[in-house]
């Protein structure tokens, strides 16, 4: 019984210094999940590029009114983005079969000029381990996750811009 | 290597599982050395550069009650609830691993009732150019979900994973096919042996013509084909009727696209399959599902119809209401996000109904008259679903006949709803909303204790106003009404909301039943809630009585159980 409670405990200490070996602060390359383009398209997260300028990747759903308000807000200022920074921002619909096929249409409809995708079962939420939407990452160059916040307010736009400054930029991201 | 002198081994098992059965008498303990065993395997390659990563996310919410016999709330003799969990996925290269715990001490009201903790989910995962594998626990969905969707949905505290395995490939390009087999999680069980009784197997194939010719590849018109089956093993053990044990679901599909017209049909048909939901009759069962969209900037129109009639599939023919469901038919109507609108949620007949759905979208242009310096949104959706016309057949068992198009008259659920959203100037914007609601109420009876004496006819007016302060502080505040004089009555609510971003929020609401026939009934539904959001993690707390439904509250949106008390939640992700 002793010796098993032994194995155990060093098999947790195994698990414990492999996590703390792994270089703590290395950023997080974004995994690679397939993905629905609206084009009726399989495309996979690993295939996002933006010539290695900044991409904005943000969770959303059509019922979800935070997600759409961050949406609207960022459009109207989205080209004075892409002018300063280049960055690109990939909107990742969760809507399941009751909203995707609405999908198109609605940001259509709203006149959004992102990429968009649709994570049908949400494989790509669960991979990214978010948890509520919205859900917002700012990935580096080379499609690594460099930063990400939970919710939104009115106002976290400015402070998403700063990060996304700092990252094309080469610059330590500025804290809050 | 004989282990016999050391281990007593088992007749069924393998001696690595005799040596980890000795080791690790508790099933959960060993699912958790497994994943350290193979960890440390992998840590082996300490010499090369790459050791992986482990992220994960996690959300604890508990709930301490407080007897409120007015709003009828079951006693809770623990006093305090719980609900949470912690995912953890491991990645190196084309390995991925995850496991997740979950513990109920007990679970929160308004979920089914369970008390533990264990590890109902883990697996581990191999891709390589055309292999895909994967062992364990997972979530797949095949087409619109109408054949097989396996999915988790914590706030509505579902999850009908499969624990099995996973093939899934693309061997040329444009094709993709998929095997399962497996056995499903039951509700909330946190043991893995307490799986559904039912085997689970089933195969997919999807097919982008496009992108296997081309010359096609650039064509406008593009098309997607696709194909299902899913099959269900159960013993039967009825003393009198022969069930069929093994029952067989089959689907097809098509997608068209041309520019900005999108077209998708799905059908599927499932072979006898008495269960309890259906009254053990022998009738097949088949669905129909037709969507199509029109998108241009500024207008998106979407119009669809379904039909489905005796398509309740599970891996359990005795399970009933969320339980083992192994398809999904979600309710053919507009997804509301504001409180009062939710008091009126449709689920799917999966007996029988039929139901047409259209939605155009708008965007009036900025710097017209009508539109405003910023532009002007309006939608308008119409939602109605009918039920099948039914005549029982002579022979019991065959159940009925029913034509394609049941009656138009007999409305099950109507929703006709316009939201219009504007910017007025850089710091103040509103949305209003009007719907109208015509519903058979019969249908809930054992949920509401109402008769069908006449069908609920609601209408209901959202005004949603957002003020920036100054700089990261804003304020927002809500009214609705919903007007109705069957069901409880009238409802009036009001909100208010104030955040400074990124960090604070604090909320008040109040959804008041003022129109209720029993004057002891119309109570306020009062809930203060604050709360912290730092960019990985978000703390909220909240005191008050709450309705069950989706709550958009402190920037984000959440599905929440009826409660009284004080609440708190963390989540995370890292």
């Amino acid at each position: 019984m002793f010796m098993k409670r032994i194995l155990f405990i060093c098999l947790l200490a195994a698990v414990g210094s492999l996590s703390s070996l792994h270089a703590q602060d290395a950023a997080r390359p974004l995994p690679a999940v397939t993905l629905q383009n609206l084009e009726m398209g399989k495309v996979s997260s690993a295939d996002f590029q933006n010539d290695g300028k900044p991409i904005i990747v943000s969770f959303w759903a059509t019922w979800c009114k935070p997600c759409i308000q961050e949406l609207i807000t960022i459009q109207d200022i989205y080209p004075d983005w892409q002018e300063e920074t280049g960055v690109k921002l990939i909107a990742i619909s969760i809507d399941d079969a009751r909203n995707a096929a609405k999908v198109r249409p609605f940001v259509e409809g709203k006149a959004w000029e992102y990429e968009v995708y649709l994570d049908v079962n949400q494989d790509f939420k669960r991979a990214l381990n978010v948890v509520n939407v919205p859900h917002t990452f700012v990935l580096d160059g080379k499609n690594n996750v460099v930063w990400e916040h939970n919710s939104y307010a009115p106002g976290d736009e400015e402070h998403l811009f700063e990060i996304v400054k700092a990252v094309a930029n080469g610059q330590p991201l500025p804290l809050h | 290597m004989n282990l016999n002198p050391i281990v007593a081994v088992r007749g069924h098992e393998t001696p690595c599982q005799a040596l980890l059965r000795c080791f690790l008498p508790k099933v959960e303990v060993r699912s958790f050395a497994w994943l350290a065993i193979f960890l440390m395997g992998a840590g082996n390659a300490f010499a090369q550069a790459d050791l992986g990563q482990i992220h994960g996310n996690f959300q604890a919410d508990a709930q301490v009650y407080r007897v409120d016999s007015a709003i009828g709330a079951p006693d809770f003799p623990e006093n305090l609830g719980s609900n949470s969990y912690l995912n953890l996925i491991y990645t190196r290269g084309d390995l991925e691993a995850g496991i997740r715990y979950e513990a109920y001490y007990p679970t929160l009201q308004g979920y089914t009732r369970q008390m533990g903790s264990g590890i109902p989910y883990r697996y581990a995962r191999y891709r390589h150019k055309v292999v895909d594998v994967t062992a364990g626990t997972f979530y797949e969905q095949f087409g619109s979900g109408m054949v097989l969707r396996t999915y988790e949905e914590w706030g509505l505290g579902f999850d009908n994973s499969l624990d099995g395995v996973r093939l899934k490939s693309n061997p040329i390009a444009g094709v993709y096919v998929t095997g399962l087999i497996g056995r499903q999680r039951n509700a909330f069980s946190n043991k893995i042996e307490d799986l559904s009784p039912g085997i689970v197997r089933g195969a997919d194939a999807e097919w982008e013509v496009n992108a296997s010719f081309p010359r096609l590849d650039s064509i406008k018109t593009r098309v997607k084909l696709g194909a299902s089956f899913v099959s269900r093993y159960q013993k039967d053990e009825d003393p009198i009727q022969i069930l069929p044990e093994n029952v067989g679901i089959y689907g097809a599909r098509l997608n068209l696209l041309r520019g900005g017209f999108n077209l998708f049909a799905e059908v599927a048909t499932k072979i006898n399959d008495p269960s309890t939901v259906n009254n053990l009759i022998y009738k097949p069962g088949n669905a129909m599902l037709v969507q199509a969209s029109y998108s241009q900037k500024g207008l998106g129109v979407s119009f669809e119809f379904k039909r489905i009639d005796n398509m309740d599939f599970r891996s359990d023919r005795a399970a009933t209401f969320n339980n083992l469901t192994v398809n999904f038919l979600p309710a053919q109507t507009k997804q509301h996000t504001y409180r009062l609108p939710t008091l009126f949620p449709w689920a799917t007949q999966a007996m029988g109904e039929w139901a047409l759905q259209g939605e155009i979208a708008y965007k009036i242009k900025k710097d017209t008259k009508l539109g405003g310096p910023y532009g002007t949104t309006v939608a308008l959706n119409i939602s109605r679903i009918n039920a099948l016309d039914k005549t029982p057949t002579v022979d019991p068992f065959d159940g009925y006949t029913t034509p394609f198009m049941g009656k138009m008259d007999s409305v099950f659920f109507q929703d006709i709803n316009l939201e219009i959203t504007r910017k007025f100037s850089k710091s103040f914007k509103a949305t209003l909303q009007f719907l109208h609601f015509n519903y058979d109420q019969s249908l809930f009876k054992q949920l509401t204790g109402f008769s069908a004496s006449e069908n609920v006819v609601a209408d209901v007016q959202v005004l949603d106003m957002s003020w920036k302060v100054k700089g990261k502080h804003n304020l927002r505040w809500e009214l609705q009404h919903c007007y109705t004089r069957q069901e409880f009555g009238s409802w009036a609510m009001a909100l208010v909301e104030y955040t400074f971003a990124p960090k604070f929020f604090v909320a008040a609401f109040d959804e008041y039943n003022y129109g209720n026939a029993e004057e002891s009934k119309r109570l306020h539904y009062f809930t203060g809630t604050a709360g912290v959001n730092l960019d990985n993690y978000r703390i909220q707390f909240g005191y008050g009585r709450q309705r069950a439904g989706v709550l958009c509250v402190g920037g984000v949106c959440r599905l929440v159980p009826a409660s009284n008390g004080f609440t708190l939640s963390v989540s995370g992700s890292f």
